[in-house]
């Protein structure tokens, strides 16, 4: 079985053309960056906005009871609602776009919440006391803090994309999905195990290099690199979040966000 | 509503396979995360590991674990123990890290106390640390339990039968009844798993009800 994929893979007419591998990659690459742009448009100013002021929190309950509904349902509804609606070629890309922007909102929304509300309020009465207000107080000291939460929302609306656009597959969306389904539909086992294969890889590869920007992205002061340092301790502890089973920003969420992402 | 009164028995018998698909690997991958996640917890090093491997596991996208699942398991593409280990997997990958960091978050103090009343080693660990570390490990067996319940519904595309089969079927029929059932199906189911550990977890933490 393993040589059959293995052939598969390599064989030469699978790696050019409208359904080679290359353009399924590119067009999967394509959904999951259109999503998750929409959805950080929608979900980091409404995060920044609930986090600064403590209300509207129905917001993040709604968005986060939204991961009850199954995403295969959800898929088949608006894909069914909408696709006749809609005449061109964008038929069914429209109803999955618009799906894996409803599942990619609620990571990023609950993360950059959690991040914005956990900035430490001595940092911010620091900032102040230096003069900062605002945009300004936002920009250089509130988003820096709550980027590691943000950015861990983002990571598992990433993930949680990329596995649903290879669902979507099943309501005629391009991408490797198309191996999966097309390989199901006439039971043949290495072409659905090859897309299973390279579509986990993608996921693995998109993880590493959000992993990577997380890493260069965040503060040195917030990361703790710098921890042996006396008066240079983390502006936020990453022990005084709370309860887990209330604290939006606890480590578990963080699980939770990627979890999610598996459907 | 008079499709979903004729077909009632058919959708409590897909909802039946859907709770048995969801439900045992949750049980199943429970019992495993808790010596594992003592272990991680006991052995700093091991701990990296098992943070790293399960961080990897959560990223392999449901249906690609399933269609893999016989490559590593040497099964049908149809044998249902494909999807019941997969998703005892998934349950595993959360839970571990829950049973470790709810291990972790009994205090010191706690600790001392106990050992101070002389329990030692396991009976510490059963009689003290595990109970404490109930509320968060149901927190995770919470999550867990929603998720699972929404990507079994994702095996219907490979053609197990649960309640996906309704979305999938009513998909391919145009028929918005079918999906509607699918969906508010696995929706309710994910609220019974909850209430239920809720409820179970209530039970058996007596001492969080006393008013602090």
């Amino acid at each position: 079985m393993l040589i059959n994929i293995g052939g598969w893979l390599t064989d030469p007419t699978h790696w050019t053309g409208p359904n080679g591998i290359p353009t399924r990659v590119l067009e999967h690459l394509l959904y999951a960056g259109i999503s998750l742009l929409f959805s950080a448009v929608i979900a980091i100013p409404l995060g920044i906005v609930v986090g600064h002021s403590g209300r509207a929190k129905w917001t993040i309950s709604i968005a986060n009871s939204l991961r009850a509904v199954p995403s295969l349902g959800l898929l088949f509804a608006v894909a069914l609602w909408l696709g006749p609606k809609i005449a061109s070629s964008l038929a069914y890309v429209i109803p999955s776009v618009i799906v894996l922007v409803l599942l990619a909102v609620p990571p990023i929304l609950s993360g950059t919440y959690a991040g914005i509300q956990g900035v430490d309020p001595a940092a911010r009465d620091a900032a102040q006391g230096m003069g900062m207000r605002g945009g300004e107080l936002l920009r250089k000291v509130e988003l820096p803090c709550a980027l590691p939460l943000l950015l861990s929302g983002i990571r598992g609306a990433t993930l949680q994309v990329i596995a649903t656009a290879t669902i979507a597959a099943s309501i005629s969306l391009g991408g490797l999905g198309r191996y999966v389904i097309d390989g199901l539909s006439v039971s043949d086992y290495p072409e659905m195990a090859s897309g299973a294969i390279l579509v986990a890889l993608l996921a693995l590869a998109m993880d590493g290099i959000l992993a990577l920007v997380q890493r260069f992205a965040v503060s040195p002061g917030l990361s703790g690199k710098f921890r042996n340092t006396p008066g240079n301790r983390p502006v936020v502890s990453t022990t005084a979040r709370g309860d887990a089973a209330t604290e939006p920003a606890s480590p578990t969420d963080r699980a939770d966000d990627q979890r999610e992402a598996l459907v | 509503m008079s499709w979903v009164a004729d077909h009632l028995g058919d959708i409590l018998w897909y909802a039946g396979q859907h709770t048995l698909l969801a439900g045992i690997p949750l049980i199943v991958g429970l019992l495993l995360a808790l010596p594992l996640g003592w272990l991680a917890r006991r052995y700093s090093r091991l701990y990296g590991v098992i943070i790293a491997g399960s961080g990897l596991l959560f990223t392999i996208p449901s249906l690609a674990l399933f269609i893999l699942m016989p490559l590593i398991l040497g099964t049908r593409i149809l044998d249902t123990l494909n999807v019941y280990v997969a998703m005892t997997l998934y349950t595993l990958a959360l839970l571990v890290r829950t049973v470790a960091e709810g291990l972790g978050a009994v205090p010191d103090s706690t600790r001392q106390a106990a050992t101070a009343m002389g329990f030692t080693g396991m009976r510490r660990l059963l009689r003290v640390d595990l109970p404490l570390a109930i509320p968060v490990i149901a927190a995770g067996l919470r999550v867990a339990a929603v998720s699972n319940v929404s990507i079994v519904s994702v095996a219907s595309l490979v053609g197990f039968p649960q309640l996906g089969y309704y979305l999938t079927d009513g998909y391919q029929r145009t028929f918005p009844t079918e999906i509607a059932v699918g969906i508010v199906g696995c929706v309710l189911l994910a609220l019974i798993f909850d209430s239920v550990i809720r409820a179970g977890a209530w039970a058996v933490t007596p001492w969080q009800r006393v008013a602090r």
